[in-house]
């Protein structure tokens, strides 16, 4: 979705810079929640103050919302299908596939290295085998990295 | 309207810890909305994140309008949405504000060094307890398998893999059941 938005505010509209977009990204990246809508805040408040990120959010995320709409509606009523269900059982299995894809992408860009694999492990059984809250998981590595991972690759 | 105000509050917590975007949100939900409140089952919920990969559209705001709508209908689908949009917004129009001196705030790299690895667990976790309830018989595995090599290895998009995993689920369950 971010290649969508560069097009359109940069290269389209030119409401904003290149590198200062590139900025927005990195430093949006950084918080919770959708990098996108994330990404929408940052150029509407650019432009037009506060009221300019809320229309610039809502904007982002209304497509959205509409189609799932359509969707939730429709798919109850299909679900039960055989045909519906047999499409379902083949799509299950790729998702999990996906996932693993990009867990595979993201430990490609983090590297291998022996806080990484601690870490990353760490939250891995905490959350699957502790059943703790995943929240836990940021808050504590959070904390971690405040304290101890102050030499660490900075990207 | 107690139920209406259940969906908000969970989905303001699940949207106020997902960092890592994406997929990490997947293992959020799973806890707060599927284990702890039991809204949805963890079936449909995939079925969601696969409908999530084939609209535009972030994941957070697919799941949110989905799950949203099927406890509450329509008002539960703009608090959800609202509700995991809320905090990350509110944070971004703050940083937005302050983004020069924010930029140059090392405690923020300090702690994403350790939160970056954590998404990492997160998302396996996500993938673990995912791919439990999707591998239920040997085509799945195939199927599964064959996606995999598809994205990783034929680069294709993931649209196209999902596209053709449910024609290839039609088939060959339509063929063997």
């Amino acid at each position: 979705m971010i290649p969508v938005i560069q097009k359109e505010v940069v290269d389209t509209k030119k409401w904003i810079s290149q590198e200062e977009f590139l900025d927005a990204i990195a430093v949006t990246n950084s918080l919770p929640g959708p990098l996108a809508t994330n990404a929408a805040t940052y150029v509407g408040y650019k432009l037009a103050g506060p009221l300019g990120s809320l229309a610039a959010v809502f904007a982002t995320a209304l497509p959205s919302f509409l189609i799932i709409l359509v969707i939730v509606i429709f798919f109850s009523t299909v679900k039960d299908n055989i045909i519906i269900q047999n499409i379902f059982n083949g799509i299950r299995p790729a998702v999990s596939a996906l996932i693993f894809f990009a867990v595979i992408n993201l430990i490609k860009f983090l590297g291998f290295n022996k806080t990484n694999i601690l870490i990353a492990l760490g939250s891995f059984i905490a959350i699957t085998v502790l059943n703790i809250h995943p929240f836990i998981a940021i808050l504590v590595s959070g904390t971690i990295g405040f304290f101890f991972l102050r030499k660490g690759r900075i990207k | 309207m107690t139920l209406l105000i259940n969906i908000f509050l969970s989905f303001l917590k699940v949207g106020a810890f997902s960092f890592g975007g994406g997929y990490a949100i997947v293992s959020f939900i799973q806890k707060e909305i599927i284990q702890n409140k039991g809204w949805i089952d963890l079936k449909e919920f995939i079925d969601i994140v696969a409908i999530a990969e084939m609209t535009p559209g972030p994941i957070a705001v697919n799941s949110s309008t989905y799950i949203g709508y099927k406890v509450a209908g329509f008002w539960g689908s703009i608090l959800g949405t609202v509700g995991v949009l809320l905090i990350p917004s509110v944070l971004a129009l703050i940083l937005s504000i302050y983004f020069n001196k924010f930029k140059s705030q090392k405690w923020v790299k300090w702690a994403l060094n350790g939160m970056r690895p954590a998404v990492l667990g997160i998302i396996a976790s996500a993938g673990f307890t995912i791919g439990k309830v999707s591998f239920t018989d040997y085509i799945s595995v195939i199927i599964g398998f064959s996606a995999f090599i598809g994205v990783y290895k034929l680069k294709i998009n993931p649209f196209l893999v999902i596209f053709l995993s449910g024609a290839l689920g039609l088939i060959l369950y339509s063929v063997i059941i």
